[in-house]
């Protein structure tokens, strides 16, 4: 009876490490743990988050982060560790750096010529309308 | 035999096509009624010989004819009828044989539609021609679909076990309907710089091909994230992969080179930007093609790729993309006559579309191309994901959306704004009531869901008031509503989804149970359910909601010897409204399954409004159709 209390005790805590490597009990702290592991790509995975990936690295990840929480350690600091092993490839939102300026200032330079643009055509045309007015 | 008709169809095909690409472009130039003729000759010619090779391959498929390589590769005497049928476009050389059929039918139909005059279909069948050719070579030279494999095995190595699945066997011809259909109103684009056509009657010609382009789009999007949801077991739909943004940029550009030809069309307004977006589109379609081929991305849906082929792509789209843009700098500054409008018009309102469209579609073309280049030329590794599309797509689509409801309310060439609005301030009403409601039930985001709900609401409730006020109910006057309102049913479940799923990740053996969203979960019978290719463990998952049993689902996890390939089988209960969501994992322990479940609140919603915009487009072409018996006297009487 006692082997199998002990059976039944390991299979549990076995498939709940495998599961969800120990949920944090802090409602906040896990809330944080979650939202931190969908900003992370599963470093061996095709385009996943750690969030949702079943690879074991980011179950190893998913357990980090929840280490560290539960540690006291922010976000930030979180963050910086884990691209410091990985690289930032690990990030799935990357960070502002000289090579990545084309990336983030490109939309928006695209938004600002295309409205100048914009702006000249319409001034053009109202001019234009008058005209023929 | 078979694989010598097909090789031979494909070689005549190819010899018809640099017919009509020679009698086309020639007629540009000269006697263009007997080129025409000559031209749409071809391309008859040319879709009986692709259909003919087409079918030649389907055949081996389906007889199991493992004596070609590519069906021995890709195809299994096991596999269904019905995946021996679709798989024939699962892999790379049957999928581009696809692309050349669904060109070669276009083609087809630029021939038989007799819109625009001689020169402008002429060289429009040209420019098909050339593009038949190059793909036509690309096939017979890098992907033969038709080589023979001596001695024959015994069995082939079967089909991807995610491909086996019919989202999946609809979602590439679909798709491909899209990508090939912007061909036309390339061909179009560059005829009309070819010959210096340029007018109303050129928009008229056009349009019809960019219209059944974007709805073939929007259907395959729209399938193709309905496939990710239910197929890959992580209840997400839209998950930013490369594969997906290669068919979502051509769609964005495609939306704005739909509203920028309807200013051409009306008013002359917006000439070579039209043509510009034109090339664009099908330009993107081609990296599209290049991305998804080539084997230089690494993402979920790259399952056929092999490097040595993306060289030939990537010439063969530098010339297309090169050509076209040099033949537009030449003769485009010739073509423009500038247009005269006032600052508040329909006009301004088309050109914020565009503007704003064209950002969208350039986040995405540098979110997805940005890596591939860093990585080629400095070695640096990053990551773009859903949180830089969070940032950057999503408050473009936001003013975007805002504005949406004022374009259709403007009076083409000068509007007061006021009056033009004043009729909206109901749906104004209805957006803020929208807003107050979700903000009251809202327990979580309360802000960004409110938001989203008021904007989803100015846009559907606006849509239909616009409709309304409107004293002459055309088809086209449908057409703009119920696209329109599509697309705020779409936010809908996009935003309700995003914001308040509940997901649970349980263990379950016999008897236990779980909870998500408001439904209990209990697991019944763990069981085999093997099929003719796969072996199979499903289990029974009753639910419950406040003590009422409501149905049981059935979640199955199948594994696939002969590919050595797992697939969940996720069992989605929808009611219309919201989904349940079930996957099943591994075994762990005995007996015990790890089950995932989410309950994703007006989820059906993001689907049913991408059909909602098909259907706008449809109302939208079908109105042309049908208008189209008067339309050829009016022609004649204006070419005269």
């Amino acid at each position: 009876m006692k082997f199998l209390v002990a059976a039944f005790l390991f299979f549990a805590t076995a498939a709940q490490a495998a599961l969800a490597p120990g949920t944090l009990s802090d409602l906040a702290q896990e809330t944080r743990a979650r939202a931190l592991q969908k900003e992370l790509r599963c470093v061996v995975c095709q385009g996943e988050s750690v969030d949702e990936s079943g690879a074991l690295i980011a179950a190893d990840i998913r357990r980090l982060i929840r280490e560290r929480i539960a540690a006291g350690e922010s976000d930030a600091q979180i963050k910086d560790y884990l691209v410091g092993r990985y690289g930032d490839f690990i990030l799935m939102k990357p960070p502002l750096e000289p090579n990545t300026w084309l990336l983030w200032f490109g939309p928006v330079a695209v938004l600002l010529i295309g409205s100048a643009v914009g702006a000249v055509v319409v001034i053009r045309a109202s001019r234009q309308s008058k005209i023929t007015k | 035999m078979t694989a010598e008709i097909g090789q031979l169809s494909l070689t005549l095909a190819l010899a018809l096509s640099l017919v009509m690409a020679a009698a086309g472009l020639s007629g540009a130039r000269v006697t263009a009624g007997v080129s025409r003729r000559v031209a749409s000759n071809s391309a008859m010619g040319l879709l009986v010989f692709i259909v003919l090779a087409f079918a030649t391959l389907e055949y081996a498929s389906i007889v199991s004819d493992f004596s070609i390589l590519n069906v021995a590769n890709n195809s299994s005497l096991a596999k269904p009828l019905l995946y021996k049928i679709t798989g024939v476009w699962g892999n790379h050389e049957g999928s581009m044989l696809l692309w050349v059929l669904v060109l070669a039918l276009y083609t087809a139909a630029i021939a038989l539609a007799k819109r625009g005059s001689d020169r402008l279909t002429s060289a429009a069948l040209g420019i098909q021609g050339l593009l038949a050719a190059a793909f036509l070579i690309f096939i017979l030279f890098t992907s033969n679909p038709f080589l023979r494999i001596d001695p024959p095995p015994f069995d082939g190595a079967g089909l991807n076990p995610l491909l086996q699945d019919l989202g999946l066997a609809v979602h590439p011809p679909t798709l491909y309907i899209g990508y090939v259909g912007l061909s036309a109103s390339f061909a179009y684009a560059a005829a009309a710089l070819i010959t210096r056509e340029l007018d109303a009657a050129w928009a008229r010609a056009a349009r019809p091909f960019m219209l059944a382009a974007w709805i073939a789009l929007t259907i395959g999007i729209t399938l193709g994230s309905w496939w990710a949801y239910y197929e890959l077991g992580w209840g997400g739909f839209w998950f930013w992969d490369p594969v997906e943004n290669a068919s979502l940029m051509p769609w964005l550009v495609g939306t704005a080179l739909l509203h920028s030809a309807l200013a051409t069309e009306r008013t002359g307004a917006f000439r070579t930007w039209t043509l510009l977006l034109s090339i664009a589109a099908f330009s993107l379609s081609l990296i599209g093609t290049f991305l998804v081929r080539s084997g230089v991305l690494t993402s979920v849906h790259s399952f056929a790729n092999d490097p040595e082929r993306g060289t030939f792509i990537l010439i063969m789209l530098v010339l297309a993309i090169g050509g076209a843009l040099a033949l537009f700098a030449w003769r485009a500054p010739s073509l423009e006559t500038g247009s005269a409008f006032e600052p508040v018009s329909r006009e301004t309102a088309l050109l914020a579309n565009n503007v704003l469209l064209v950002t969208a579609a350039a986040t995405v073309f540098l979110g997805t191309l940005y890596p591939l280049f860093l990585d080629a030329f400095t070695g640096t590794k990053i990551s773009v994901g859903p949180p830089f599309f969070a940032v950057t797509f999503v408050p473009v689509f936001v003013v975007l959306l805002i504005l949406l409801p004022l374009g259709p309310r403007l009076a083409w060439h000068r509007s007061a704004i006021v009056e033009a609005v004043r009729p909206l301030i109901p749906a104004l009403g209805v957006a803020l009531i929208a807003a107050a409601i979700v903000s009251a039930i809202a327990d979580t985001h309360v802000l960004v869901a409110a938001g989203a709900f008021g904007l989803a609401a100015w846009v559907i409730s606006a849509s239909f008031l616009d409709l309304y006020k409107r004293p002459v109910k055309t088809a086209a006057a449908f057409a703009v509503a119920i696209a329109h309102a599509g697309l705020g049913v779409t936010l809908m479940g996009v935003a309700e989804t995003t914001l308040w799923r509940a997901e649970t990740l349980s263990l379950l053996g016999p008897g236990e149970t779980a909870q998500v969203g408001p439904y209990t979960l209990t697991m019944g019978k763990i069981e085999r359910a093997d099929g003719s290719n796969y072996a199979a463990i499903r289990a029974d998952i009753h639910v419950s909601k406040g003590g009422t049993a409501i149905a049981t689902l059935t979640p199955a996890k199948r594994v696939y010897p002969l590919e050595q390939q797992e697939t969940a089988e996720t069992a989605i209960r929808t009611n219309g409204v919201s989904d349940l969501y079930l996957a099943l994992g591994d075994e762990r322990g005995i007996g015990h399954f790890i089950v995932r479940a989410y309950y994703n609140p007006l989820a059906p919603f993001i689907w049913f409004g991408g059909a909602i915009m098909a259907l706008g487009g449809l109302t939208s072409l079908w109105g042309r159709l049908r208008a189209r018996s008067a339309q050829p006297a009016a022609d004649a009487v204006a070419a005269e």
